[in-house]
C-alpha cells in the first residue's frame, strides 16, 4: 500500500566524533558529540533547525535504556491485559517511545506536557514509577491516580504532566491553557500538547491554536502521527495529511518520529522558537506496532508486512543501538545486559503492583470535590453505606 | 473568650439558654455586652470560618431575613445602592484585586466592557493578561481555563449566554468535573464558570436556554444560582475562592435590579439556601427569577390568610437539603417553582431528594411548577405560558393547603 511513502533510511548514521574515547567508561560521558538525523526536517513557515544534532554518548545510552524500559512496560501491559488483569481501554505506545525520550531530553520539568490516552511511556519519562504505572493499569492504591483514573488518567503534576485524557482532542485547549497559565506567571517555560492525527482533525484544535497564536501562548502543538486513527488510515480521514501545515499562518516542522536525536533537535527549536514568537506545530511521524488498543487486533486495516517492515527499517530502538555499537559505546552483550536489567525491573515492578491492594470503598467518594461541606451521599441500597462526601 | 460572640457570625459556639457563662457576661465592669443573641433554630453552619481569610471583618450569610440584614448592618455605614451587574461587577473587581491570580476571559469582556456591562472597565484597570476577549471559541476557551486552573490561576470564564456552554459541554463535564477525581486529587480545577441563562423577553428558543438541568448530574462540580444583587456579589467572592469548579447561574432579566447592599466585605456561602420569608403553612422552593414570582404571589397568599415560607435554594448542586429538611418539617407541604423544564430539571430532582429524605414529614405529595418542556417562543403571549406565573403559584399553593 503507499500509505508510508515516507523515506525509509538506513540506521547507519553519518557522524563526526569528536573525541575517541574508550569502551568501558563510557555511560557517564558528557563530552559532546555530533550525530546527524537521518532526514532533513520539513519546514512550513519558518527556517528549520539543523540536522546535525549534539548529543553525548550518556544521552544515548540513557536513550537506549528507557526506550527499552517503555518497550518492555508496553509489551508487560499486553500480556497483562490479556490475563486479564488489566481491563477496559489500554493503548499501547510500543513504536513511538522517542517521541517520549526525544521529547524529555529537550525539556525540563517546569515545561509541561499534555497528551491523549496513549500516556504510559510519556508518564514515564516526565519521572513516574514503574510500579505507578501497574498499579494504575491494574486499579490499585499505589497508582499514580489511585486507582481510580486508569489507562487514560496518567498525571504527574509535580513533573508538569498534566495527563492522560480520554476524549480525542479536548487535551489541545488544555494545553494552550497551560501554556496560558506559564505566559501569566512569566515562567518562561512551555507547553508541549500532544495529539494525534485522528485528533487533528477536531475542531477544538484550530480554535486553541487561532487563540494560542493570537495571544502569542508558549504553546507547540505536537501531532504523533502514527498514520492510523484508530482503524481509518490518514488519508482517509484527512484532505490534507500534511499536518505540520494545516496551521496556516503558525509554523510547522516535519520530524521524523522514529530518530530520538531528531525529535530532540526539533524540540529544542521548538521551545526556542515558542517562547520568542508563540506557537508552533510539529509532527512527529511515527508508528505504533500494536493497534489501536488491546481490543483491535491491527491488522485489519494493514499489512502485517508494513508492521514488519517498519520494525525492520525504523525501529527507534534498533536505531540507537546500531549507533551506539557503530560508535563504540557498548558491545552487544553490553546491550543485552541493559535490556535484561530492564526486563527484570519491569517483571519485579509488576510484582509489586500485583501486591497493591485494590482502592477502599471509602475512596469512592474522595476527591470529587476539594473540601468538604458535610453534604451526605447514600450508597446504592440507599439504607446502609451513608457517607459524608469528603 | 468564649463567652464574648462577635456581633457577626464566626462559627457560633451555641450555649444553652441555661448555661452560667451566659449570664456571667453582664457581670464583665467596664465592658459592654457585645452578645448577639443566637437562636437556637438558626445554625449557623461552619462554613463561616472556612471561607473567610480574615474572620473579624466578613460576614457570611446565608440566612438572611429582613430582620437580619438589618442587624447585620448595624455599626456599619448604611451600604450603598447598585444594580445586580454592579454588584458581580463589585465583587468581580474585589476578588481580582486581591488575589492576582483571578483572570477573566470571555466574548467580549474586555474592550467592550462585557455584553451585560458585568467586566466594563476592568480591562482598564487590570489589563489585557487579566481581562480577556476571547474570539468565538467556547469549547476551546473553556478549554483553555481548565487547563489554566489546572496549573493554579483561577479563571473566569464567561458565557455571553449559558446557551453557548452547550458547545463546551464536554470540557466542562469531563475535564471540569471529573479531573480532580480522575488525578487521585492532584489537580484542582478553582474555576468559575458563568453566564446569563432563563427566559428573557423574547429572545428566542435558542437564547432562551436553562442549563441547570443539563449540568446537575455532572460530578464534581457545584452550581449556584444567584437572585439579587447581594447574593450575586457574594456567590461571585465564594465561587472565585472555592477550590471547586463552580458554575454560577445569573438571569438576564434580573440585572437590573436594584438593591442596597453593605459597605463592608462579605461572603456568601456557596452550599447554602437563603430564607426569604419565614412562615408556618407552605415551603415554596425557588431560585433565580422565578423567587420574583413567588414573592408577588405571595403578597397575593398572605392577603388570604396563607402564610408561605419561602426559600431561595441558591444552591442547586449540593442542594441545601438542612435548610430544606427543616422547613418542610414545620409546614409539612412543599411546592417547588422554577423556571428549569419539566422534564429532568432541578425541579425533579429535589422533589426526588425530598420525597427520599423527609418522606414521613409530608402531608401532601410535593407539587412542583416548571416551565413547559417546549422551546421558548418568540411570540410574548406564548412565552409567558411557558414560565410559571404568580397566579398559578396562587393557585398550587391554596390546592396544596386544602
Amino acid at each position: 500500500m503507499a500509505l508510508i511513502s515516507r523515506s525509509t533510511s538506513t540506521c547507519a548514521p553519518l557522524f563526526r566524533p569528536l573525541t575517541l574515547f574508550s569502551l568501558r567508561h563510557v555511560s557517564t560521558d558528557t563530552s559532546p558529540i555530533t550525530v546527524d538525523t537521518s532526514v532533513p526536517f520539513t519546514s512550513h513557515n519558518c527556517d528549520p533547525p539543523s540536522r546535525s544534532v549534539t548529543t553525548s554518548t550518556s544521552e544515548l545510552l540513557s536513550f537506549f535504556r528507557d526506550m527499552s524500559l517503555m518497550r518492555r512496560m508496553e509489551i508487560a501491559a499486553d500480556s497483562l491485559y490479556k490475563s486479564k488483569l488489566i481491563r477496559g481501554f489500554c493503548h499501547l505506545y510500543d513504536g513511538q517511545e522517542a517521541v517520549s525520550v526525544g521529547m524529555e531530553a529537550a525539556l525540563t520539568k517546569s515545561d509541561c506536557i499534555i497528551t491523549a490516552y496513549r500516556d504510559h511511556c510519556i508518564f514515564l519519562g516526565r519521572g513516574g514509577s514503574l510500579l505507578e504505572v501497574f498499579s494504575e493499569l491494574m486499579g490499585r492504591q499505589a497508582g499514580c491516580s489511585k486507582g481510580k483514573g486508569g489507562s487514560m488518567h496518567f498525571y504527574r503534576k509535580q513533573a508538569g504532566f498534566y495527563g492522560g485524557h480520554g476524549i480525542v482532542g479536548a487535551q489541545v485547549p488544555l494545553g494552550c491553557g497551560l501554556a496560558f497559565a506559564q505566559k501569566y506567571s512569566k515562567d518562561e517555560a512551555v507547553t508541549f500538547a500532544l495529539y494525534g492525527d485522528g485528533a487533528a482533525n477536531q475542531g477544538q484544535l484550530f480554535e486553541a491554536l487561532n487563540i494560542a497564536a493570537l495571544w502569542d501562548l508558549p504553546a507547540i502543538l505536537v501531532c504523533e502521527n502514527n498514520h492510523y486513527g484508530m482503524g481509518t488510515a490518514e488519508w482517509r480521514a484527512a484532505k490534507s495529511p500534511a499536518y505540520y501545515k494545516r496551521g496556516d499562518y503558525v509554523p510547522g516542522l516535519k520530524v521524523d518520529g522514529m530518530d530520538a536525536l531528531a525529535v530532540k533537535q526539533a524540540c529544542k527549536f521548538a521551545k526556542e522558537h515558542a517562547l520568542k514568537n508563540g506557537p508552533l506545530i510539529l509532527e512527529m511521524d511515527t508508528y505504533r506496532y500494536h493497534g489501536h488498543s488491546m481490543s483491535d487486533p491491527g491488522s485489519t486495516y494493514r499489512t502485517r508486512d508494513e508492521i514488519s517492515g517498519i520494525r525492520q527499517e525504523r525501529d527507534p530502538i534498533e536505531r540507537v543501538r546500531k549507533l551506539l555499537l557503530s560508535l563504540d559505546v557498548a558491545n552487544e552483550k553490553e546491550l543485552k545486559d541493559i535490556e535484561k536489567e530492564v526486563r527484570k525491573e519491569v517483571d519485579e515492578a509488576i510484582a509489586q503492583a500485583k501486591g497493591s491492594p485494590a482502592p477502599e470503598p471509602s475512596e469512592l467518594f474522595t476527591n470529587i470535590y476539594v473540601k468538604s461541606f458535610g453534604a451526605e451521599a447514600y450508597g446504592a441500597d440507599r439504607k446502609e453505606v451513608r457517607v459524608t462526601l469528603p | 473568650m468564649a463567652a464574648v460572640f462577635q456581633a457577626f457570625g464566626t462559627a457560633a459556639v451555641l450555649l444553652p439558654a441555661n448555661d452560667s457563662r451566659v449570664r456571667l457576661l453582664g457581670s464583665f465592669p467596664g465592658r459592654k455586652a457585645n452578645v448577639f443573641e443566637v437562636r437556637s433554630e438558626k445554625k449557623i453552619v461552619s462554613d463561616a470560618t472556612r471561607v473567610s481569610g480574615r474572620g473579624q471583618h466578613l460576614i457570611t450569610n446565608a440566612v438572611a431575613t429582613k430582620a437580619d440584614a438589618a442587624a447585620a448592618s448595624t455599626g456599619s455605614k448604611s451600604g450603598h445602592e447598585l444594580l445586580l451587574f454592579e454588584a458581580l461587577r463589585e465583587g468581580l473587581e474585589e476578588e481580582m484585586e486581591r488575589d492576582p491570580c483571578v483572570c477573566v476571559m470571555g466574548e467580549d469582556v474586555g474592550h467592550y466592557g462585557g455584553s451585560y456591562k458585568v467586566t466594563k472597565d476592568l480591562a482598564k484597570k487590570f489589563g489585557d493578561l487579566r481581562v480577556l476577549d476571547t474570539p468565538i471559541a467556547e469549547n476551546s476557551f473553556t478549554g483553555m481555563g481548565i487547563g489554566a486552573a489546572m496549573t493554579g490561576l483561577r479563571p473566569i470564564v464567561e458565557g455571553m449566554n449559558m446557551g453557548f456552554l452547550l458547545l463546551a459541554f464536554n470540557q466542562i463535564s469531563n475535564n471540569c468535573g471529573m479531573l480532580h477525581y480522575t488525578s487521585g486529587g492532584q489537580f484542582k480545577i478553582p474555576i468559575v464558570i458563568r453566564g446569563p441563562g432563563g427566559v428573557g423577553r423574547q429572545l428566542g428558543a435558542e437564547h432562551s436556554q436553562r442549563l441547570e438541568s443539563y449540568f446537575q448530574s455532572i460530578p464534581g462540580i457545584q452550581m449556584v444560582a444567584c437572585s439579587t444583587p447581594y447574593n450575586a456579589k457574594g456567590l461571585m467572592k465564594a465561587a472565585i475562592r472555592s477550590e471547586n469548579p463552580v458554575i454560577l447561574f445569573e438571569h438576564v432579566l434580573l440585572y437590573n435590579l436594584k438593591e442596597r447592599i453593605p459597605d463592608e466585605e462579605y461572603i456568601c456561602s456557596l452550599e447554602e439556601a437563603e430564607m426569604v420569608r419565614p412562615g408556618e403553612h407552605v415551603t415554596i422552593l425557588t431560585y433565580s427569577r422565578m423567587r420574583y414570582h413567588v414573592m408577588q404571589a405571595a403578597k397575593t397568599l398572605v392577603n388570604k390568610g396563607y402564610d408561605p415560607e419561602v426559600i431561595d435554594i441558591r444552591s442547586l448542586k449540593p442542594f441545601d437539603l438542612h435548610t430544606i429538611g427543616n422547613s418542610v418539617k414545620k409546614t409539612h407541604r412543599v411546592l417547588i417553582v422554577e423556571e428549569c423544564m419539566r422534564t429532568g430539571g432541578i425541579g425533579a430532582s429535589l422533589t426526588a431528594a425530598i420525597t427520599e429524605n423527609f418522606h414521613d414529614y409530608l402531608d401532601a405529595p410535593i407539587v412542583c411548577l416548571s416551565s413547559q418542556d417546549v422551546p421558548t417562543p418568540y411570540a410574548g403571549t406564548l412565552e409567558e405560558w411557558t414560565v410559571v406565573q404568580p397566579a398559578q403559584i396562587v393557585t398550587a399553593v391554596e390546592q396544596l393547603c386544602q
